[in-house]
């Protein structure tokens, strides 16, 4: 926008109307400020012996006493090492697949098709999942009997590519795989919008220049369409740099039992049982610290590499 | 366009690509399908397995049995409660917030400053603990406003929304500034109208956040009778999981033969049903809400 086309108002007006502004921004302020920045100053709980009957001014100060309690915790490193694992499978898998299925995607020419397509790989998206863990235990269910197994574990058996029934939400080396591809389930069709944007906006030219050229639909795919998206590949993996504490809590809360926790426990998970049910509130508030604070500057980073590669701005 | 000649091999891949397409699409659909054939099928045909993608004895007693169940509907009031507050607030606190941000630095100087303040917070949060501490002192739980409230603000709608109200061009305001509107006027009656999809856009995500939360409600309510309908779903779900830790077989078979798979499939699938009603028009808008983000000047 160029700034030659302003007019230049009296100061009174332009006064007036930044008052305005400001009023308007009064209220979503106050509710950041009360919900988000209070929370955010209650983080000195996590160097304090907080009793929730003293309050902030009168618990007791005790340093970083709650981070060393914290790496001694038997449970905490690994957390730490599940939420990485778990959450760099996701990262992986919510890129290649939602690419790979664009891609295919994006040969198919028949519109009705490919609208239909769209519709049904969504729907998982929209679904919450307390309503996907409820659907996917059952059919991931391994059974007790032998004969009452989930629907997949039936199709696995009658293709005779497992003997037993598998145990998806209750084995531990299977677990974090089952959290891995089940997230991706659900998101890939979603995911794959962006990519299928990007697809669309490539110059057709580009195609016709390259089959002149000798070149097949293969070697159109490699030289062309990949190069086509390949910034938007690189900005959708630079922010997800951000998510690599983030294995999804709400997908494991709703899936793991006791008997996965050596695999499937994660950081926000340890955070909910140390906090709201072991009341241990410095210590869940030390780990909630710990991630925001690492978080928080793999956030800043990607942002600016985002920034750097892809000339993306959030603000 | 001419008539390209399509090579063997070509015309191979097409037909090979969509059957793999195909199967894609059923893999998505498939899990889903199956739990909805269960919600149709009587109790006996689902404990002897025979259930797939079809309702076998075909029944609706579990959705009259769950018409009956006061707990549920009390947690679908809840949820509709929720919402019917929780989106126009979410609604007129995003706009609240975008317009004036929308506006440059030098129309607006302080800009920078709010959008620090702004920015900061999707880099950095409190967490769960001091969260739920913010909430319980201002004693919000188990009222609807502690569902409400604390996501009174979505920041990420709040750029999209600002993202769109930048692309509208400064001379439709300058020029209504000029009639003598105001800064409220304009927002009305020349943003507003012109920003129809992003609008679309965040009140469709807003009302699908509210309507698929859980985890709010399992934590700032002690009584059962507060839970929004998710919440309500989530202990229906543990339920089943807890049976499954403790490995008491029997305790699990007698669980499914009171019929206990198709109720759930049942609540799970009304659950659903407001979402399926807006369907169609979240595919619409979120594909141009997501390309919406990057419009940048």
């Amino acid at each position: 926008m160029s700034r030659a086309k302003s007019i230049k108002r009296p100061y009174h007006v332009r006064k007036k109307r930044q008052r305005v502004f400001h009023l308007m921004l009064f209220f979503p302020v106050l509710f950041l400020f009360v919900f988000n920045y209070l929370p955010i100053f209650g983080l000195v709980m996590a160097f304090q012996d907080f009793q929730p009957g003293l309050g902030f001014l009168n618990s007791r100060w005790v340093g970083l006493e709650n981070f060393r309690t914290l790496y001694y915790l038997p449970d905490f490193l690994p957390a730490l090492r599940n939420t990485l694992l778990i959450a760099l499978g996701k990262i992986i898998g919510n890129i290649v697949v939602p690419l790979s299925f664009a891609l295919l995607l994006n040969e198919v020419k028949n519109k009705f098709f490919k609208k239909t397509v769209q519709t049904a790989t969504y729907l998982p998206y929209f679904l919450s999942w307390v309503v996907l863990s409820g659907i996917l235990i059952n059919f991931l269910s391994q059974g007790n009997t032998g004969n009452d197994a989930g629907l997949l574990n039936q199709v696995l058996l009658s293709l005779g590519i497992v003997k037993e029934p598998v145990n998806f939400l209750g084995d531990k080396n299977i677990f974090p795989w089952t959290m891995i591809l089940s997230d991706v389930w659900k998101n890939f069709g979603y995911n794959a919008i962006v990519y299928l944007a990007a697809l669309t906006g490539i110059d057709p030219g580009l195609y016709e220049a390259a089959s002149i050229d000798g070149a097949g639909r293969w070697k159109q795919t490699i030289h062309v369409t990949l190069p086509g998206i390949a910034p938007i590949i690189t900005l959708m993996t630079v922010l997800s740099i951000g998510n690599i504490l983030n294995a999804g809590f709400d997908q494991i809360f709703n899936m793991y039992s006791a008997s996965v926790y050596s695999t499937g426990d994660i950081v926000d998970t340890l955070v909910y049982r140390l906090g709201l049910i072991n009341q241990q509130y410095s210590l869940s508030a030390a780990v909630g610290f710990f991630k925001s604070v690492v978080s928080g500057i793999l956030i800043v980073v990607s942002y600016k590499l985002a920034d750097k590669f892809a000339g993306y701005r959030v603000f | 366009m001419n008539k390209i000649k399509v090579s063997p091999a070509r015309k191979l891949f097409c037909v090979l690509n969509g059957i793999l397409i195909t199967g894609i699409m059923l893999i998505c659909l498939v899990p889903i399908l199956n739990v909805l054939a269960q919600s149709f099928s009587s109790s006996h045909a689902i404990v002897s397995n025979q259930v797939k993608l079809l309702p076998v004895e075909f029944t609706t007693s579990a959705y009259s049995y769950v018409m009956k169940n006061a707990e549920f509907w009390q947690a679908v009031w809840v949820s509709f409660q929720r919402v019917l507050i929780g989106v126009p607030l979410n609604m007129i606190l995003t706009v609240l917030a975008a317009y004036p941000l929308s506006k440059s630095s030098r129309v607006f100087p302080a800009r920078k400053y709010y959008s620090a303040y702004f920015i900061f917070l999707m880099i950095f949060n409190g967490g769960l603990i001091p969260t739920y501490y913010v909430v319980s002192r201002l004693q919000l739980i188990d009222t609807i406003w502690a569902l409400i409230l604390p996501c009174g603000v979505p920041i990420f709608n709040v750029i999209l929304v600002m993202n769109f109200f930048r692309g509208i061009p400064e001379s439709l305001e300058e020029s209504a500034m000029l009639e003598g509107a105001s800064q409220w006027k304009i927002l009305w009656n020349i943003y507003l109208p012109l920003s129809k999809p992003s609008i679309a856009t965040v009140t469709l995500f807003s009302l699908i956040n509210h309507w698929n939360s859980w985890f709010d409600g399992l934590i700032y309510s002690n009584f059962t009778d507060n839970y929004p309908l998710q919440s309500y779903l989530q202990t229906l779900v543990v339920d089943i999981q807890s049976l499954m830790e403790t490995g008491d077989t029997e305790q699990i078979v007698a669980a499914l033969s009171v019929n206990d798979t198709n109720l759930k499939a049942a609540q799970i699938f009304i659950s659903i049903i407001p979402l399926m009603l807006i369907y169609p028009f979240c595919q619409k808008y979120f594909t141009t809400g997501l390309t919406l983000g990057s419009v940048k000047e």
